[in-house]
């Protein structure tokens, strides 16, 4: 049940991309913080939510080729180092794309995808990806 | 008067022919092509299901109409596939698009007008003043049995309407349905796909009920098909509603812009509503529409629309257009398309 309510509790993250903007410095966290890793107790109670545009640019991604389980049926698939435009960098799936069309410095936007299936009767754990921008 | 404030459709991207379904079983493509005049339907990816596409066409109308997501009132998503058995795909569109806790929300099913029986809804609860707009979402990933005849129609797709009663792009002038207990097709509790009645299919369920439903409603405001420049209709292949458009008397010009089954198959709850979205993308203020669904089981929902001048002002390119969706395509064979559908029977190393 652990993997249940975690998934619940960063649903607003992962669905919406829903960041924490540090009201001391102004940095932007994605996935969210509590606290600032710059400002540290400076920024207790100046956490705020912020919606982030869901675009960036790649700054480096990989195939993969030796999937896990639950990636099979995309394989091989690709993950990537995005750049949000609100600065944060993070890791994401990268899907529809011919593999020819990837290059760094190229515009995404994301989507929402089905990210994980807990078995055959467990939750779907839905989230963000991403798609070239066109 | 109430009507449609905005709209936003999402097609996945991949593709196959019936030419390469027909290879694997055996058929005749060319008979195949001519009996149900579908050249390609598109196919979800591993990843995609009937929350993913709402989720998806909902924030496409969102965005289109510039509207926030606390005007949305009401959320009712219409689909016979959706994700779970018991747990609401509208609750998780609700989440995706940030919609208020203080909401009306539910899933609808009847066959392929489940969509349409929401924007009914929708449209019943915005103008008895229960809420200012909401959305109705028809979406499929629609289930055909490997070698079956549905095998080359079932697609996935889907289309969210706003309705409301401000900023009108085209007023809903008037709705109704026919209803009956005609088994045409059904899909018992527990069964991965449907089964359907064959020919029984065709004129006591489709043809019944589209065209009774379109020639009701047409008599009831007045009309005859010369007095509207677009007409869509239910499209489980490209033949039937063309024949079900010819019957009414509407011309070639009149259904061919909503007419989309030929290139992406059959999106069952998606399937008019997203004929009404690709026409919606090209209308003009003062452009009359007839939209008739069918739903198996059965029954058929008809509206009756005027564009309005607010057509103008949005800006229609905000979000995909239809013809942008079509234009985007990666096509697969069957092989991948069985992996992707999950028709092939995996071991513990495939979830």
């Amino acid at each position: 049940m652990g993997e249940l309510s975690r998934f619940w509790r960063e649903s607003n993250h992962r669905y919406r991309m829903i960041a924490i903007k540090c009201g001391n410095c102004n940095e932007v966290y994605f996935p969210p913080r509590d606290v600032c890793p710059k400002c540290h107790r400076e920024s207790i109670g100046k956490m705020q939510e912020t919606q982030l545009s869901g675009k960036g640019e790649i700054v480096s991604y990989t195939i993969v080729h030796d999937a896990p389980p639950a990636f099979m049926r995309q394989r091989p698939y690709v993950l990537a180092l995005i750049k949000l435009d609100e600065g944060p960098t993070i890791t994401g799936q990268i899907v529809d794309a011919d593999h020819g069309a990837l290059e760094i410095g190229k515009r995404v936007r994301n989507v929402f995808r089905k990210v994980r299936e807990d078995g055959k009767s467990g939750i779907i754990q839905y989230g963000y990806k991403f798609v070239l921008e066109e | 008067m109430s009507g449609i404030v905005s709209y936003g459709s999402y097609i996945p991207k991949y593709r196959i022919k019936p030419d390469e379904i027909a290879r694997v079983w055996g058929e005749d493509p060319e008979s195949i092509r001519n009996g149900i005049y579908i050249l390609s339907k598109s196919v979800p990816s591993p990843d995609e299901d009937v929350a993913t596409i709402s989720v998806e066409a909902a924030r496409n109308a969102m965005m289109r109409g510039n509207i926030p997501p606390r005007d949305i009132g009401s959320i009712y998503v219409g689909s016979e596939s959706h994700p779970y058995a018991v747990k609401p795909t509208a609750t998780i569109v609700a989440s995706a698009i940030g919609a208020n806790f203080n909401m009306f929300a539910a899933d609808y099913e009847f066959a392929c007008k489940a969509g349409t029986a929401a924007m009914q809804n929708v449209k019943a609860m915005v103008d008895s003043g229960m809420i200012k707009s909401g959305m109705a979402i028809g979406a499929d990933t629609s289930q055909g049995a490997p070698g079956d005849a549905l095998e080359y129609s079932a697609s996935a797709g889907g289309t969210a309407m706003i309705i409301g009663k401000e900023k009108v792009i085209a007023e809903i002038n008037d709705t109704l349905s026919v209803t009956s207990d005609t088994p045409d097709f059904w899909r018992r509790e527990g069964q991965p796909y449907p089964t359907h009645g064959e020919r029984f299919t065709g004129e006591p369920a489709y043809f019944k009920h589209t065209i009774g439903a379109a020639k009701k409603l047409m008599e009831r405001v007045s009309t005859t098909p010369k007095d509207y420049k677009y007409a869509v209709f239910h499209q489980p292949n490209g033949k039937f509603p063309t024949r079900a458009a010819k019957q009414l008397g509407f011309s070639d010009d009149q259904f061919k812009d909503g007419l989309l089954t030929p290139q992406i198959g059959n999106t069952y709850s998606a399937a008019m509503m997203t004929g009404l979205s690709a026409i919606l993308d090209i209308a003009e203020a003062g452009d009359r529409i007839l939209a008739v669904s069918f739903g198996s089981g059965a029954g058929s929902d008809a509206f009756d629309l005027t564009v309005t001048d607010q057509i103008d002002t949005m800006d229609r390119k905000a979000a995909p257009t239809i013809r942008e969706l079509l234009s985007k395509v990666i096509w697969v064979d069957y092989a991948i398309y069985a992996k992707f559908k999950k028709k092939i029977v995996t071991g513990d190393n495939i979830e």
